[in-house]
């Protein structure tokens, strides 16, 4: 067991929206009955004003931080929750829940439809960050928290975190969105349709209904090297593998020569283990379709009390500085007192997850400085 | 404290929003802070001072102080502060207008360039002052424009700005007469001319 960890944690389930209600959608459609998988850290105080929200990012889950009974993994923001850490549990209930539309016990595409008794499939409604954080809010609502001290996310994380934000306002003390967009560029957009495209070209994505066949391996494991090439960064990949060899000397063979290729490989290949590449396409076009831009973001209000913390990687080109600059000008135009930080990285968009020193520093004065007594 | 931090923490209402450029370590936001409640938000461009503010539990946005201003609206603060950093931008006219435009009132200070010892080492010894508010070598120094109380005071006439207050500060003591010669830094609170001024 690591030093400083939240121990031994086990995911729980929530269920709400079951007849006859149902999960209102962005795209018009409902969903109902409704599940999410969650977990938490800490303990929520007598005045339930120290709950902090964490949200994944693309491929993220429930399970943040510790370790299930019989792992040897820790959860994915591990280095960040805990006792003393950034996200610290002896000071506040950490609450983290696996969007829907996700594969990770919250219903999605690859859980079962209670009226055929199959999975979903590509049958199940798109869904939007707006309609993951709309089941968020209730849970929230189901723990009785009426104001969470902070949202907080990066990547797919953080547009959450400016989706709550922007929705529920009255709900929230702080946000700390981290590595993100108010929207994504084209070049966001064409990642996620090569990614898309090349889950869907695989003839074993059968047209999504491929569940009692097995997922189509090639094309989600492809899909996944090109998200890993992304969220690198052209130092971060030179100082990882350079161009040295799996063995020493070239192969003269289409194999994988270079450990770059071995390492896509393994992570692609891996990746088809646990994630369902249904979700992938939803997820991914959730992200394409999330517009905070302009009006769309706080749009009834003029001045907000939320407070902001902004950080950016230096040397993350997948969701560049400018974009975090962004979010920081239209905070400007709504008046709210904003930190913003675009810290020095060399691990491009994995920075948030890996560079944590920094990150670390900053999030826990900022939220030192504004919890609420 | 540093005197043109009492002198700016003096004029400073109660509660006041406040917005500082160039914040630096955010000293000055910090006394601000606790002494007069304000709400305060900084802008600064150095790493470690912007982690300092943090440490501060200051809200600070890590920008250039050119670009700082553009996407607040309209009197979005009552205070503006720009001080110590008029010598060292780029586009000078540019904030003080953007400035006036995003804060009710605008606090300037800058260290006046016509004290009498400058004219003097500048006069008698050849040599680019070196003083108190002027303590850099010509190859150190970040500073890329010269002012004197009587350029601003000339700047505000032209442009039609309002000075509300003038300080002006010695070594360790405010100074009251001839300030354009004995003074070595100086600041101003300004607002827009016309109807405004009153």
């Amino acid at each position: 067991m690591h030093k400083n960890s939240v121990g031994i944690v086990k995911t729980q389930y929530f269920t709400f929206a079951e007849p006859p209600d149902t999960l209102q959608l962005k795209s018009g459609r409902t969903l109902g009955p409704v599940t999410l998988a969650y977990e938490t850290y800490g303990t929520l105080n007598s005045g339930k004003s120290n709950a902090i929200l964490v949200c994944h990012a693309l491929s993220g889950d429930a399970h943040a931080a510790g370790f299930h009974e019989g792992d040897t993994a820790a959860g994915w923001w591990d280095d960040m929750i805990g006792p003393g850490k950034a996200l610290d549990t002896k000071l506040y209930f950490i609450i983290c829940s696996n969007v829907i539309g996700g594969c990770k016990g919250s219903t999605g595409p690859s859980s079962i439809n209670g009226a055929t008794g199959i999975p979903h499939a590509i049958d199940f409604p798109l869904i939007t960050i707006e309609d993951m954080v709309d089941a968020q809010k209730k849970l929230i609502d189901f723990f009785g928290i009426e104001k969470l001290l902070c949202v907080i996310g990066g990547s797919m994380g953080g547009m959450q975190a400016l989706q709550w934000a922007s929705k529920y306002p009255e709900n929230i003390v702080t946000a700390i969105p981290i590595a993100t967009a108010l929207k994504h560029s084209p070049q966001q957009i064409a990642f996620n349709e090569v990614i898309r495209q090349t889950i869907m070209a695989d003839p074993a994505w059968r047209e999504g209904y491929y569940y009692e066949h097995g997922q189509p391996e090639k094309g989600l494991a492809v899909a996944r090297m090109i998200g890993h090439i992304t969220f690198m960064s052209d130092q971060s990949m030179e100082e990882k593998f350079s161009r040295r060899l799996k063995n020493d000397n070239l192969s003269f063979q289409f194999i994988d020569d270079f450990e770059v290729e071995g390492y896509l490989r393994y992570r692609g290949y891996n990746f088809v283990k646990r994630f369902d590449a249904n979700s992938y396409l939803y997820i991914t076009k959730a992200m394409d379709y999330f517009d905070l831009s302009g009006d769309n973001f706080l749009p009834t209000v003029k001045k907000t009390a939320i407070r902001f913390l902004v950080i950016s990687f230096k040397s993350d080109w997948l969701y560049p500085s400018h974009q975090s600059q962004d979010i920081v000008r239209l905070l400007k135009r709504k008046h709210a007192y904003t930190t913003y930080f675009d810290l020095i990285s060399t691990w491009g968009h994995d920075a948030f997850l890996i560079e944590i020193e920094d990150e670390t520093r900053l999030i826990k004065n900022f939220l030192a400085n504004n919890s609420l007594a | 404290m540093k005197l043109d931090h009492q002198i700016i923490a003096r004029i400073i209402t109660e509660g006041a929003h406040v917005l500082d450029l160039g914040c630096g370590n955010g000293e000055l936001l910090a006394v601000l802070e606790k002494e007069k409640n304000a709400l305060v938000q900084g802008i600064e461009l150095n790493d470690e001072q912007m982690h300092i503010c943090v440490e501060r539990g200051l809200t600070v946005l890590q920008g250039d102080i050119e670009s700082g201003l553009v996407d607040y609206p309209d009197q979005s603060f009552d205070y503006i502060i720009l001080n110590q950093i008029m010598q060292e931008i780029k586009a000078a006219d540019f904030v003080i207008a953007e400035s006036l435009r995003v804060g009710k009132r605008v606090i300037v200070g800058f260290p006046n360039f016509a004290h009498i010892k400058a004219r003097l080492t500048l006069l008698f010894a050849g040599k680019t002052p070196i003083n108190e508010a002027l303590p850099y070598y010509w190859f150190e120094t970040p500073n890329i424009r010269f002012l004197t109380i009587r350029d601003f005071t000339d700047y505000c006439l032209k442009k039609n700005i309002h000075i509300e207050q003038a300080c002006y500060l010695g070594k360790s003591k405010p100074v009251h007469i001839l300030p354009n010669l004995l003074a070595l830094n100086a600041v101003f609170v300004i607002t827009k001319g016309g109807a405004q001024s009153a």
